[in-house]
């Protein structure tokens, strides 16, 4: 396994989206593993607008790799308040900018919100480690 | 991989995970009165030279386009087929079924498929071709799914003046989940532009019309095109790919999708089938459509070389998020049509539609002036196919024309009580004028026959 990016500020969830709180704002991505290991991203589809209202669990997009198809999910109920609208024209930002240009959404929870039930930058390197298995 | 066939108690793991107790009730949708439940039979074998004398005398009764001159159409129709095309699609290399998968040692066929692509776009008018469906139905079909897809809504509008079968199928894949909405026909046998305009709104994803309909009648797209448009609807044109040699293509009057059925391009008539499935679109719904779509790349010495591209919307890599569950084509009848296409030119092509459509006119133009007959859209431009009017039922004169060696055309009546005295006749290049002239004789001594 080549090295692949962790960072510590950052939580995460065991299907390799890291998500950065902010209070009630959360902005998520995929991480520098998950991309690594679908290689080339070819192409990403939004399934969710800027204003639409999401539940945990739902599609917010999917991601094409040159074999594979991944979705992303929403980590929390929320409502949508920005997507990465340079990423379908531009997909490789996902590979090249895991963490910075190829951020996925920024979603405004519906409540208090806590991580509590995300990975913190520790425990996703224990995934990282049995996934790389 | 081994390939070793499931045992029993494989079968029964997997019928049990899906909740099912036995092979029969996973089928119990299937009509009981289909599948066959007794043995076959067969009598004892019979020396070669026997089975060829027996299978010559069955397939003698055959009533075929050589014994009888067919002025039937509805879809599939006698055209000239150039002796190459025969030759050349039945070359051990083309004609062993391969799924091109492995470009390494598929450059032949995956060229013929990008080929063939490359003259459908032409044709067509528009900016991306597959590598064919099944048939033009299903690839109508699919494009009214996709259009779904596009725009989340489920609302579709379909002209009435399709083949009664080809609506069928497309109220078979939309049985589910789709709100179809059937637009009327006028009195000239096309869709009727006024109620297609009360129908259209905002809630629909797309509308579907054919360029020359079921009663040969050409409809005027432009305005069913610019109209889906101005209410953000998609349209979705339907075609005999022949006629888009004479007439201005639907690319250009802005289609978002052009489906249709290939048969006039090089492909037998066989009884019905197997039929070629034209599919193409806009290039901004691209990562929507459906099949195989071929591209033209280099190595990296530079050669050319094709390969199926964007593979990641198929279902083999997409699996249930997939558009369609389609990742075949139709590839034998592709490549006859490309070989087809090649072999008649663009100038062969227009001679091809222009003279069908010359025999059209001059066997209506006849017929009409029998007594009796008349034309049953007598406004309406058509292509190669009219319907006509007699004064007796349509069922009476083919079985009579059929003691002539003549295959009438299309019994109306068959999909439409209010239709039986009328049929409808498809004319193509392939007929001289004393054929022309022996349909009009022969029509008349039935008529004098039957009063």
């Amino acid at each position: 396994m080549s090295e692949t990016t962790i960072m510590p500020d950052l939580f995460y969830t065991a299907t390799h989206e890291w998500v950065k709180v902010e209070n009630q704002k959360i902005t998520i991505g995929l991480t520098d593993f998950a991309q690594q290991e679908l290689s080339d991203i070819v192409y990403l589809e939004y399934h969710a607008a800027e204003g639409d209202i999401v539940k945990k669990g739902d599609s917010l997009c999917t991601v094409e790799a040159v074999k594979t198809a991944e979705d992303i999910f929403s980590p929390v109920d929320g409502k949508i308040l920005k997507i990465n609208v340079a990423l379908p024209d531009n997909p490789s930002l996902l590979n090249k900018e895991p963490y910075e240009g190829g951020w996925i959404a920024v979603i405004e929870t519906s409540e208090e919100f806590s991580p509590a039930y995300l990975l913190s930058a520790e425990d996703y390197k224990m995934v990282v480690l049995e996934s790389a298995h | 991989m081994p390939y070793i066939p499931h045992t029993d108690d494989d079968k029964k793991n997997m019928l049990e995970r899906i909740g099912f107790t036995d092979f029969d009730s996973l089928l119990k949708d299937i009509s009981p009165d289909l599948p066959c439940k007794d043995h076959f039979d067969l009598p004892k074998g019979i020396t070669e030279c026997e089975l060829i004398k027996l299978m010559q005398k069955t397939a003698s009764q055959n009533c075929d386009s050589v014994k009888t001159l067919c002025f039937a159409g509805g879809g599939v129709y006698d055209h000239y087929i150039p002796a190459a095309v025969q030759h050349i699609s039945s070359r051990p290399e083309f004609y062993t079924a391969y799924t091109p998968y492995q470009p390494e040692v598929s450059q032949g066929t995956l060229q013929v498929i990008f080929e063939f692509q490359s003259m459908i776009c032409e044709l067509t008018g528009m900016d991306v071709s597959n590598a064919s469906m099944y048939d033009g139905a299903t690839a109508l079909s699919e494009a009214l799914i996709i259009c779904s897809k596009i725009k989340k809504k489920n609302r579709i509008i379909i002209s009435q003046s399709f083949h009664p079968s080809v609506l069928k199928v497309a109220e078979t894949y939309l049985s589910h989940g789709f709100e179809l909405v059937k637009c009327p026909i006028n009195e000239d046998g096309a869709t009727d532009i006024k109620e297609m305009e009360k129908l259209l709104n905002t809630d629909t994803a797309a509308v579907a019309v054919p360029y020359t309909n079921f009663f040969g009648t050409i409809e005027p797209i432009a305005d069913f095109i610019v109209g889906a448009r101005s209410k953000g609807v998609l349209s979705v044109i339907y075609t005999n790919p022949l006629t888009l040699s004479l007439l201005e293509p639907p690319g250009a009057f802005g289609a978002d999708f052009t489906v249709g059925e290939g048969q006039p391009l090089g492909i037998e008539m066989s009884y019905g089938g197997p039929l070629l499935g034209i599919f193409t679109s806009r290039r901004e719904h691209i990562r929507a459509i459906p099949g195989r779509i071929i591209g033209e790349t280099s190595d990296k010495k530079g050669n050319t070389g094709y390969v199926m591209t964007l593979q990641t919307r198929e279902q083999h890599i997409k699996r249930e998020r997939a558009t369609s569950n389609i990742c075949t084509n139709q590839a034998l009848c592709a490549l006859r049509a490309a070989v087809y296409l090649a072999l008649m030119g663009k100038k062969g092509l227009e001679d091809a539609a222009l003279r069908s459509h010359q025999n059209a006119q001059k066997l209506n133009s006849s017929l009409t002036a029998i007594n009796g007959i008349k034309n049953v859209f007598p406004d309406s431009a058509f292509f190669n196919e009219f319907a006509i009017e007699l004064p007796v039922d349509a069922s009476v004169v083919s079985a009579k024309m059929l003691e002539k060696n003549i295959i009438a055309g299309i019994d109306l009546g068959i999909f439409d009580k209010k239709r039986k005295k009328q049929i409808l006749i498809a004319v193509t290049e392939k007929r001289t004028d004393g054929e022309l002239e022996y349909y009009a004789d022969s029509i008349k001594e039935v008529l004098k026959e039957a009063k």
